[in-house]
């Protein structure tokens, strides 16, 4: 702004419109500036709408009913969120058992093994993954990986199970686990590497002892934010893994977080009625989750850029 | 592997050898595995679009685009409102998400400077990148469903293509804005010196410079960005995208359902040919996807070559 103030001063005969260019620099620059802070009022208004929702939801059920019991069926009277949870932490396991091993060799191959075109094409292709709709991915799990599980390996598998949905949201997640590893891969120093081959290291022991162990802050980071996704993702276990709110193994059908905000949200809820507030006090408690986790993965991310 | 060595020193220079050759071994396997752990995502994305072509294509004729859903005959079924709504859903989160999330991208990149508020704002984009796509749709529940519901009475606007696309915008300004400000900030500042070098204000050096050297960058995240919107199922359930609907939308303010929803609701029927049905406009949405994205390449390339 000053910069603008000072030029306006030496205005001279040809700029004759002077106060008016000077009265537009400072419209747009407000307006700009509106546009701006209109993510702050977002997050306002994120944080407004679910814990008014919630506190008014919380006047009739207890929190620590919310909190600590073990029985969800909020038709029935019973609110407690953890077989909900559950279904959440399950199906983010299996994900991230597919997610993490893949993503990182992804990553490592990217960055220490594929050649410099080879790159150029495999990078973009693993994006396509992260840019499929998720709801193609539920059909993919519905239709095709647990048929296929169950006619090969698992006989008695349920039509819907917190297994394939795992799985496929693990392929879903290897571009985000990738990408982020390999940044952080990226930033290990060359010196490093070649301290390590002058020593005689073979590649793999450069990859694995030295470059993966330098870059360990950077892939908690990855691993933390494809756990983030894993928990906010909502379609895939909407259509594969079943609307069952229990505490059990991979094999049954679960009910996750998001899931149930979809099941609820299909239907025809009467505002304020005690089931529209349960969909945002499951929100609330999705959104502190995956808050805390993107907030501890930005943390590792600061670490190793502070390191190199 | 230094303890390989070491040992290699105290042993005979057989025993040395045999143990370099083991870990250059090693080194194939990892290589393989490597590779392979790479190309299985790959291998699963092919299987995954071959089966939905597998599925879909044969269903997909001139009525399947022009026809209305029906709930008695699955074989008659269309997606012709599925796709208006779809259309109209992507123009008017355009219409939305583009300026706002430009302007934003600009007041950050030029004007803003490092005060204590302007961190929190970029934190704060970053965050709102990571928040859940459902968790917009509660926003838009809360607040776009129940505000205009009250502006226009409660059986018109509350469940619109309007909300729709403003929940959208939201979701998806923050990745418009992340791949905007990239954009502006790679252009060199002696562009921007020049410009001022000549007389030009802030506003003429970034309307008349930055913003076309940055559009290429810019357009392309815009594109994928929009891209992520159509394909959204969550928000817009939670929004309230109607599942059976037998008219085109007219305007804003109708009610509307999506691809994305219509596929949803597809999938939940019990029916096979319901699946098929699916399999069938997943592949539109998935044709729709592709073509927006080809745009957005096909625009960087041209740009790229010019600057």
């Amino acid at each position: 702004m000053a910069v603008v103030t000072e030029r306006e001063g030496r205005s001279g005969a040809w700029r004759e419109g002077s106060w008016k260019r000077h009265l537009r620099e400072r419209i747009i620059k407000v307006v700009l500036m509106a546009c701006a802070y209109l993510s702050v009022l977002t997050t306002f208004g994120i944080v407004f709408v679910l814990i008014f929702e919630t506190v008014s939801f919380f006047r009739e059920v207890s929190i620590f009913e919310f909190l600590t019991t073990t029985e969800w069926s909020p038709t029935q009277g019973s609110f407690g969120i953890l077989p909900l949870v559950w279904g959440t932490v399950m199906v983010t396991i299996v994900a991230m058992t597919v997610a993490l091993p893949l993503g990182l060799l992804a990553a490592i191959c990217l960055s220490e093994y594929a050649s410099e075109r080879l790159r150029s094409w495999l990078k973009p292709a693993l994006e396509i993954l992260a840019g499929v709709p998720t709801i193609v991915y539920g059909y993919f799990a519905l239709t095709l990986v647990t048929p296929f599980l169950k006619d090969t390996i698992l006989p008695n598998l349920g039509s819907l199970n917190a297994l394939s949905a795992g799985l496929v949201m693990g392929v879903m997640i290897i571009p985000t686990v990738a990408s982020v590893s390999e940044d952080a891969i990226y930033a290990v120093p060359r010196s490093l590497r070649e301290g390590a081959f002058a020593l005689g290291a073979t590649k793999r022991e450069v990859a694995t002892k030295i470059v993966v162990p330098a870059a360990l802050s950077g892939i908690a980071a990855a691993v933390i934010l494809g756990i983030s996704r894993a928990v906010g993702e909502t379609m895939i276990v909407a259509v594969a893994m079943g609307a069952l709110a229990q505490i059990s193994g991979p094999l049954e059908p679960l009910q996750a977080m998001t899931a149930y905000i979809v099941q609820v949200a299909s239907g025809d809820t009467p505002r304020g009625s005690t089931l529209y507030g349960t969909i945002f006090a499951v929100g609330s408690t999705l959104f502190v989750m995956t808050l805390t986790l993107n907030i501890v993965s930005y943390w590792f991310v600061r670490r190793y850029r502070e390191n190199y | 592997m230094e303890q390989g060595a070491r040992e290699g020193d105290s042993r005979s220079q057989t025993d040395f050898r045999t143990r370099v050759s083991a870990r250059h071994s090693l080194d194939h396997v990892f290589t393989a595995l490597v590779y392979a752990a790479t190309a299985v995502g790959l291998i699963i994305l092919a299987v995954l679009l071959a089966s939905v072509l597998r599925d879909g294509v044969p269903r997909i004729d001139w009525q399947f685009i022009t026809g209305y859903p029906s709930q008695v005959l699955p074989e008659t079924a269309g997606i012709y409102p599925a796709l208006l709504g779809s259309l109209w859903l992507l123009g008017l989160t355009a219409v939305i998400s583009v300026p706002l999330g430009i302007g934003a991208a600009v007041y950050l990149e030029e004007y803003a400077t490092d005060t204590w508020f302007n961190r929190v704002v970029e934190i704060n984009i970053s965050n709102l990148a990571g928040v859940p796509s459902i968790i917009y749709g509660l926003l838009g529940l809360g607040i776009f469903v129940n505000l205009l519901g009250f502006i226009t009475g409660p059986h018109s606007g509350g469940q619109s293509i309007l909300t729709g696309a403003l929940t959208l915008s939201l979701l998806i300004l923050p990745v418009i804005i992340i791949t905007t400000r990239e954009a502006l900030r790679a252009i060199s500042d002696s562009v921007r010196e020049g410009g001022y070098a000549l007389g030009a204000t802030r506003w003429e050096v970034i309307w008349g410079h930055l913003l076309p050297m940055a559009l290429p960058g810019a357009l392309t995240g815009t594109i994928l960005a929009l891209s992520r919107a159509i394909g959204e199922t969550a928000p817009l359930v939670v929004v309230g995208a109607l599942t059976y609907i037998n008219y085109a939308p007219t305007g804003p303010l109708s009610s509307y359902t999506a691809l994305p929803r219509q596929i949803y609701f597809w999938i939940e029927q019990a029916q096979d040919e319901y699946k098929v049905l699916a399999a069938a406009a997943i592949v539109v949405l998935m044709a729709v996807l592709l073509l927006a994205n080809s745009v957005a390449i096909i625009i960087r390339n041209r740009y790229q070559g010019r600057t």
